[in-house]
């Protein structure tokens, strides 16, 4: 078979189940149970480290947030 | 050792460039060559002044230096490429305008590209670059990877800026929407395109966070995306190493096809992934409230990269272009709607319980409006995409009103929101200059593009229709020079529109300044925890 012809058969029928199946598998993965707690977490990253980076030594966000709170 | 490296490598390019210029086959090449010879020239003099001093300690802060930079040659450029638009609108109203004396380089065919690059990518590529050096620092709570990569990055940019805008003018040009500049262009544009995906992948590698800011994910999809596509549709054979010509790889409707796929990913992946980043950082932290729903903004991330990457067989239809193809990006397009006002209800949602900010805060209300029109100029493309619909519209003014209406709205209103909302932290301000000039600000931008789009709808439909009518015998009723008489008075109202904006864009330029240099400092002393 041609290149073109073989690679468009390819597009058409494999390629487009999977890229679908990769967005129904993302939505369900949004709606997994806890994520709505997770995601409370992560939509405040915005609030955080405004100033300056996080210590180097720490992994921690949270206890950067606490740190902060405590001097404002 | 290093510092002499360095001095070696800017003396070789400057070396190179003097030799080009030498064998120049064109004049644009010749002083193309004769600017980066200027530049490398001065790498070398700065280096050697500079040789053997004492590096200071790496700083371990935020690196807010080059966004500083970037945001004031957001404004300047913006500001550049609003008073070019204002002229060459007026030049389609006032022909005597092209200056007999400017003709071939600053006539309207001259001008346009320049017009277009230098808000696309001269004021957007700048605000893109520096907000994004901000929020991937903020939101990654770790210090920009690289060092001074980020510099290059900046400077870099700036020429390849300069680059692209005196080759319009001196009429170098690949014939390639919003992809104008030639291939020595191209390729320096990748290098830094390169350097400034690894500064920002670096930064996110670094993160102190666990999670990746969705933010961060619209821009780091804004920066791949691009780079595929800048390469592809840029894929041409130089005619000579010494001149600025070079020929296209593709031919006929493939390349016709891929400017268009780049072109619209130019629009969904640059003016739309990017500035959405903007707006899932700014517009949160201005409201000061989370963004409404971070379930929301993954799937509209999602949602939006699968189908805009598809859209661009729009552009073509009753062209060469198989219907098959125009069909599949019509139907993209259409589908687009979902996860676009999906983003705009994300966006405007987020002010819930805040509402009132738009009373008190007119940078809140600039970011509101420019959501906004992120939502009406996202319903309008698709719409405009319909085969019958583009029929009428298509080679009209309603697709220049329609771009303007995303460009000026949506792109420019959430840049100056970002803008204003950035100076007082960059400068360690208590507060911006005034909020009254940016109540200004505000209203004759708003007006501005009012008045551009209306003017713009009015005279698109009505010369589409012109175009079409038919008498009884089927001979077309207008000549084309009718259609362009008629359309006189829109064209007025849009200079009108234009030099609105030019007038709010240097307002801002005015009160940033001042914010920079003589609103109230920052207190520096950390308020005294409360004894518990």
């Amino acid at each position: 078979m041609e290149t073109y012809s073989a690679m468009r058969e390819f597009a058409d029928s494999w390629a487009l189940l999977a890229l679908v199946l990769f967005f129904l598998g993302v939505i369900a993965w949004v709606f997994r149970p806890g994520s709505t707690k997770e995601y409370r977490e992560t939509a405040d990253i915005p609030f955080r480290h405004d100033d300056k980076p996080a210590p180097p030594d720490s992994d921690d966000s949270a206890e950067a947030t606490c740190h902060k709170e405590a001097r404002t | 050792m290093w510092d002499y490296v360095k001095v070696a490598i800017y003396g070789a390019i400057a070396a190179g460039a003097a030799f080009a210029a030498y064998m120049a086959r064109d004049m644009a090449y010749q002083v193309h060559m004769m600017i980066v010879l200027a530049v490398a020239g001065g790498m070398v003099l700065y280096s050697l002044r500079t040789l053997g001093r004492a590096r200071p300690q790496p700083e371990t802060g935020y690196m807010d230096d080059v966004v500083r930079a970037g945001v004031i040659a957001t404004a300047f450029w913006g500001v550049v490429g609003f008073v070019v638009g204002t002229f060459i609108a007026s030049q389609l109203a006032f022909p005597a305008l092209n200056f007999e004396w400017a003709q071939g380089v600053m006539n309207f065919g001259r001008l346009r590209p320049l017009h277009t690059s230098a808000v696309i990518f001269a004021f957007g590529g700048n605000a893109l670059i520096a907000t994004s050096f901000y929020v991937v620092q903020r939101t990654s709570a770790a210090r920009l990877w690289g060092g001074n990569a980020a510099w290059f990055v900046f400077w870099g940019y700036q020429l390849f800026i300069v680059l692209a805008a005196t080759g319009y003018l001196l009429g170098v040009t690949q014939s390639k929407e919003y992809a104008e500049p030639e291939w020595y262009v191209d390729i320096w544009l990748t290098i830094i395109w390169v350097t400034y995906l690894a500064v920002f992948l670096g930064t996110i590698f670094r993160r102190k966070e666990p999670h990746i800011y969705v933010a961060n994910w619209f821009y780091l999809s804004f920066i791949v995306t691009v780079a595929m596509l800048h390469v592809v549709n840029n894929l041409s054979l130089p005619i000579s190493i010494f001149g600025s010509k070079s020929v296209q790889v593709f031919a006929g409707v493939q390349d016709a096809m891929t400017q268009w796929w780049y072109g619209h990913n130019a629009v969904g992946f640059f003016l739309t992934a990017g500035f959405l980043g903007m707006m899932y950082y700014f517009v949160p932290k201005q409201a000061e409230r989370p963004v409404y729903s971070y379930k929301l903004s993954i799937i509209h991330f999602w949602a939006l990269i699968f189908m805009y990457i598809w859209a661009g067989p729009h552009h073509l239809h009753y062209t060469a272009l198989p219907d098959w193809a125009g069909t599949l990006g019509m139907v993209f397009s259409i589908m687009l709607w979902m996860p676009s006002w999906g983003g705009m209800i994300n966006g405007l949602m987020t002010l819930s319980g805040a509402w009132d900010k738009l009373r008190t805060d007119p940078v809140i209300r600039m970011m509101v409006v420019s959501v906004g029109f992120y939502g009406m100029s996202t319903f309008e493309g698709p719409m405009m995409s319909i085969r019958a619909v583009n029929s009428l519209s298509h080679y009209t003014d309603w697709t220049i009103g329609h771009v303007h209406s995303g460009a000026l709205g949506w792109n420019g209103m959430i840049t100056f929101g970002a803008l204003y909302f950035l100076a007082p932290r960059l400068w360690n301000k208590e507060r911006l200059y005034s909020l009254a000039l940016v109540s200004w600000h505000f209203w004759l931008a708003t007006i501005g593009i009012v008045l551009y789009a209306a003017s713009m709808w009015v005279s698109g439909i009505m010369e589409g229709l012109m175009w079409r009518e038919v008498d009884a015998q089927g001979f077309l009723v207008n000549s084309f020079a009718d259609t362009v008489d008629a359309k006189f008075p829109m064209y007025v109202v849009r200079a009108l529109g234009g030099a609105l904006y030019v007038t709010g864009g240097l307002i801002m330029c005015y009160n940033i300044w001042k914010t920079a240099t003589s609103a109230p400092a920052k207190s520096v002393m950390p308020v005294a925890a409360p004894a518990e």
